[in-house]
């Protein structure tokens, strides 16, 4: 199992190294898609220097990276494009320990109802054998490595790659069952990126199974777990934000980082819906939609963990869908990594009913972007409206996307 | 000894009593006021007007009520917002330093104020902001649009120009309004601070259909504070107000190169201001070759005045207007040149520093501003301060800043950056750069377009942003060394800048002012977006809240009730299935 797995690294190691070399890498950094204000390599370029030149880096509005990035890469920035490289790698290989350990928790499980005769018998199709599931994280590794978004972060060199990588060691430390390891990693997730705050709610409710702890709210044992649990992640975060103070001895990061991600005040044209939405406000219900937009994305989390409190592993995934589906400055880095899970689930595939619809929507509007912006931007002969237009057609096809894989995923779970 | 300090006493009382006296006569105050008109290197004409009003008496200290020259509403804005010095520019056109040489002073296209603060001042940003609307008043130009967004503080840029000794920087605020039109409507209310008004002197040239027919009008009023003598015990408040406009040959000359007052002014003069103490018309008659002179000046000018100006020595024909001489022969004075040669290489001037920027790039995303400073002094590299206020939505990246002399880079010696705050602040850029002697040097950076608020853009935002000129402070080296004259008896329009000795001259150049285009949202569309999306996120949040609350439970066929069995009646009547 391990040599295919380091063959796809090769073979994705390879194409990176030669798109870096070739003049698309400066097309593809240029790519409103592919970086965001909050995760442009330039102004993580642009931050250093301004260090540099002793100016805090935070003193202006360019500048919306973590301290931790400025530690990170005020040595490493001479070796930028292996430290991408790498982390595409980390992910990859994470994502495929984690997903054969999911694999493992899963036969075990169906093995259990097999023999309690829980399912019924025109279920027989649906009972997975392990050849089948042998290759599902090779899969996985090669969905996020391979996928074309994944190839032009990492060519871009978005800071968005090392929000994904932490994320994917968050779940293999899930995975494996380490509350600690978890709400560390959890805890650098949201100071990197405030969103994988929701990720708490998954992460929470496969450790009580692990434990077989019962999700009940009476029970005494969920209660003492959860304190335990949010205690490790609420510490970590405090450890983690007292760290950054000290590296440039002022609050400042915090209403830079997180006010901005809050407050979206950059219209930067990007693949979600916020940028031309708060362009066309009216200024007296600015705050009231920014709000609401906000609250969008995390309150979608209450009502999934009722429901799939027994699925917290596909709980997880519907959740990152959500976040990078509604998160303030998306870009198709945070689309490649809830992509990367959909192996996990490739044997409800055949029931999906509007799959070639939806997925010629998304190639579709993925080749469109680029040729709308430029029409917009450099030929002059369109205007907003029609990036505007793609943006939305491409919301809506990955929404219906996410709520077809969540259908399925409740019924046939 | 006792009796020595008893006396020292009795003569400080007197001293005292006599001073007494004196505090009772009101403050002394004078006007000189001058026209200086010199030919350019083009055949066009320039024209600068100076009147200063030098009033002997500190008005922060002293309660002042009475005002006679110095304009009342000046006074009471210098004390009630405890200014230190002020300078403000209306400007209409462009300097073109190089076919038209170095200018005295220029002034960027549009508004420029920057103003100096007392030390006493708490909230300076508070002050500025009363100080720019009071402006706004007196003078009719939009300067209430001065606010936070476009207000910069140099660090080393606008040192005093009058007597300071406090140099924090930090009372010092500097705005310019690129995109404000100078009119008419602000000629007005300048000439109304005149002692004289426009009703005699000078200021009787002052028409404005005239004035602005020209390719360059710019009018200013600095307000700064003087040593009183020699000993500079007690300061003394100058107000400058300066004119400068340029006529051109074609369309205010017809073509024809010979000017007279007549012709630019379509006004001559008959009398000095009553209230002047002098009153002088300064015409450049220089020429490189002596024997063969380039203008002819008629009437014959009364005096020759040479003096090292602007690092040339120059010639000067004097009329002096109060002399009774001067209108001895006709009752009013026209003074007309005349070419008698047309002008040749030698005669032309380079001028030692000029500069030009523009912006580079395509398309709406990024672009590229550069700036060419021009060193042509033979043998001698000084240094130059640039200041640049880039508007805060266009990104700049300070990273992408390069500075290359004659193909290899050149790195300033002092660099002082502030980025921009969106909304809030605009970038301020500071450098100390040294300029070779005859060479070339650009200055690129990158910036980014960013996109704005519907609500923030002009109504003609196609018409595109104005970046405001970039502003060169360069101590020049001269070619000829000057003598240090006094400043009272020296003309007005040498003395404008301090100079500490005669080696070098101290010059301000302003670039182009640019004009970029922002990408625009539709602005017809507001109500459309906002139903657009807000009906993208309700079909993912109505999606969700079927699938989470939707239960799938058993339903037995229901046997059916009445309606349907009177269904079945109607149906067996028609001959159709029943239900």
């Amino acid at each position: 199992m391990a040599a295919p797995l380091v063959l796809g690294l090769l073979v994705a190691v390879t194409v990176r190294a030669v798109l870096y070399r070739s003049s698309l890498a400066a097309f593809i950094s240029d790519r409103v898609e592919v970086s965001s204000p909050l995760s442009a390599w330039k102004r993580v370029v642009e931050g250093l220097s301004l260090l540099d030149l002793g100016v805090s880096p935070y003193s202006g509005d360019i500048f919306h990276e973590t301290p931790l990035i400025i530690y990170l890469f005020h040595f490493l920035i001479e070796y930028a494009e292996l430290v991408f490289m790498i982390t595409d790698v980390l992910t990859a290989v994470a994502l495929y320990l984690a997903i054969q350990d999911f694999n493992k928790v899963v036969f075990k499980k169906q093995k259990l109802l097999i023999e309690l005769d829980k399912y019924a018998p025109d279920v027989a199709e649906l009972i997975r054998t392990p050849t089948e599931m042998h290759y599902i994280p090779l899969k996985v590794a090669l969905f996020y490595l391979l996928n074309p978004y994944t190839v032009m972060s990492c060519v871009a060199k978005s800071t968005c790659a090392i929000n994904n990588t932490i994320i994917a060691f968050f779940f293999l430390a899930t995975m494996k069952g380490s509350a600690f390891l978890s709400a560390v990693f959890l805890a650098l997730a949201t100071y990197q990126s405030l969103y994988p705050l929701t990720l708490f709610a998954p992460a929470l409710l496969y450790l009580l199974q692990r434990q077989f702890i019962p999700v009940k709210v009476k029970s005494k044992g969920f209660w003492i777990y959860t304190t335990q649990y949010a205690a490790l992640y609420l510490c970590s975060l405090v450890v983690i934000i007292c760290l950054s103070f000290f590296l440039l001895s002022s609050w400042d990061f915090i209403p830079s980082v997180y006010g901005f991600i809050l407050s979206v005040p950059d219209l930067t044209p990007n693949i979600g819906l916020f940028w031309y939405f708060f362009a066309e406000m009216f200024e007296h219900f600015s705050l009231f939609f920014v709000c609401v937009f906000q609250i969008n994305v995390f309150f979608y989390t209450i009502p999934l963990a009722i429901k799939l409190k027994e699925h917290p592993i596909f709980f997880m995934f519907v959740q990152i869908a959500i976040i990078s589906i509604f998160k303030s400055y998306p870009t198709v880095g945070d689309i490649a990594l809830y992509m990367a899970f959909l192996p996990v689930w490739s044997h409800l595939y055949r029931f999906l009913r509007n799959i070639f619809i939806l997925s010629c929507m998304l190639i579709v509007c993925s080749l469109l972007f680029p040729v709308l912006w430029h029409l917009w931007i450099y030929a002059g002969s369109a205007n907003s409206n029609f990036y505007y237009a793609i943006t939305l057609t491409f919301n809506v096809g990955q929404v219906s996307n996410v709520k077809s894989w969540a259908t399925l995923g409740l019924n046939c779970g | 000894m006792e009796r020595a300090t008893v006396l020292g006493f009795l003569l400080l009382l007197g001293a005292r009593g006599g001073s007494g006296q004196a505090a009772l006569k009101p403050p002394q105050d004078s006007l000189r006021e001058e026209l200086l008109l010199s030919p350019l290197p083009s055949g066009d004409l320039a024209a600068t007007f100076q009147f200063r009003t030098r009033w002997d008496s500190e008005l922060q200290r002293e309660g002042v009520s009475h005002y006679r020259l110095f304009p009342k509403a000046l006074g009471q804005l210098i004390s009630k917002y405890s200014v230190r010095e002020l300078h403000l520019s209306l400007t209409q056109g462009f300097w073109r330093t190089w076919t038209w040489g170095q200018p005295h002073l220029q002034a960027p296209a549009g508004a420029e104020l920057w103003v100096w603060f007392q030390d006493s001042v708490t909230d300076v940003d508070k002050s500025w902001k009363e100080l720019s609307n009071m402006l706004s008043g007196i003078f009719c130009a939009s300067l209430n649009f001065i606010d936070s967004t476009n207000t910069v503080i140099p660090t080393a840029s606008f040192k005093p120009v009058g007597l300071a000794n406090v140099t924090d920087h930090h009372l010092l605020r500097y705005a310019v309004l690129p995109r404000e039109v100078v009119c008419t409507e602000n000629l007005t209310p300048w000439k109304k601070l005149l002692p004289c008004s426009s009703k005699a002197g000078l200021a009787v040239l002052l028409k404005a259909e005239r004035l602005f027919h020209s390719s360059y009008h710019s009018q200013a009023v600095h307000i700064r504070p003087i040593c009183r003598d020699v000993s500079c015990l007690s300061i003394s408040w100058e107000l400058r107000q300066t004119l400068t406009v340029v006529f051109d040959t074609f369309s205010s000359g017809q073509g024809k190169k010979d000017w007279s007052l007549f012709k630019m002014f379509s006004r001559t003069l008959t009398e000095a201001c009553p209230l002047a103490s002098e009153s002088k018309i300064y015409v450049d008659i220089s020429s490189k070759d002596q024997g063969n002179k380039l203008l002819e000046v008629t009437p014959a000018p009364l005096s020759v005045h040479e003096a090292v100006v602007l690092g040339d020595r120059r010639t000067y024909a004097v009329y002096d207007l109060l002399s009774p001489a001067l209108f001895n022969t006709s009752r009013s004075l026209n003074v007309q040149l005349k070419w008698k040669r047309p002008q040749d290489s030698a005669d032309l001037s380079t001028p030692v520093l000029h500069a030009q920027r523009y912006v580079s790039g395509y398309g709406l995303q990024t672009g590229e501003i550069s700036t060419l400073i021009y060193n042509t002094h033979p043998h001698r590299a000084f240094p130059v301060i640039l200041l640049e206020t880039v508007p805060w939505y266009l990104r700049l990246y300070i990273h992408t800043l390069t500075i290359i002399t004659k193909g290899k880079e050149n790195k300033p010696s002092y660099i002082h950056y502030q980025p921009a705050q969106d909304r809030r602040q605009p970038h301020l850029l500071e450098m100390l750069i040294q300029l070779p002697a005859n060479s070339a040097t650009k200055i690129t950076i990158q910036f980014e377009r960013a996109l704005l608020k519907w609500t923030e853009y002009t109504p003609d935002p196609n018409h595109g942003f104005y970046v405001s000129p970039s502003v060169l402070s360069v101590l020049v080296p001269s070619i000829i060394a000057a003598k240090a004259v006094a400043v009272e008896e020296s003309p007005l329009f040498t003395s404008l800048f301090p100079s500490s000795d005669g080696s070098s001259y101290f010059v301000r150049l302003y670039t182009e002012p640019l004009l970029v285009n922002l990408p625009t949202p539709d602005f017809s569309m507001p109500y459309n977006v906002i139903c657009l999306t807000c009906t993208v996120v309700a079909v993912c949040y109505g999606s969700f809240y079927n699938l989470l609350t939707r239960t799938f439970h058993v339903e037995e066929p229901s046997r059916g009730g009445l309606a349907k069995k009177l269904a079945n009646i109607i149906r067996k009547i028609r001959g159709v299935p029943p239900l």
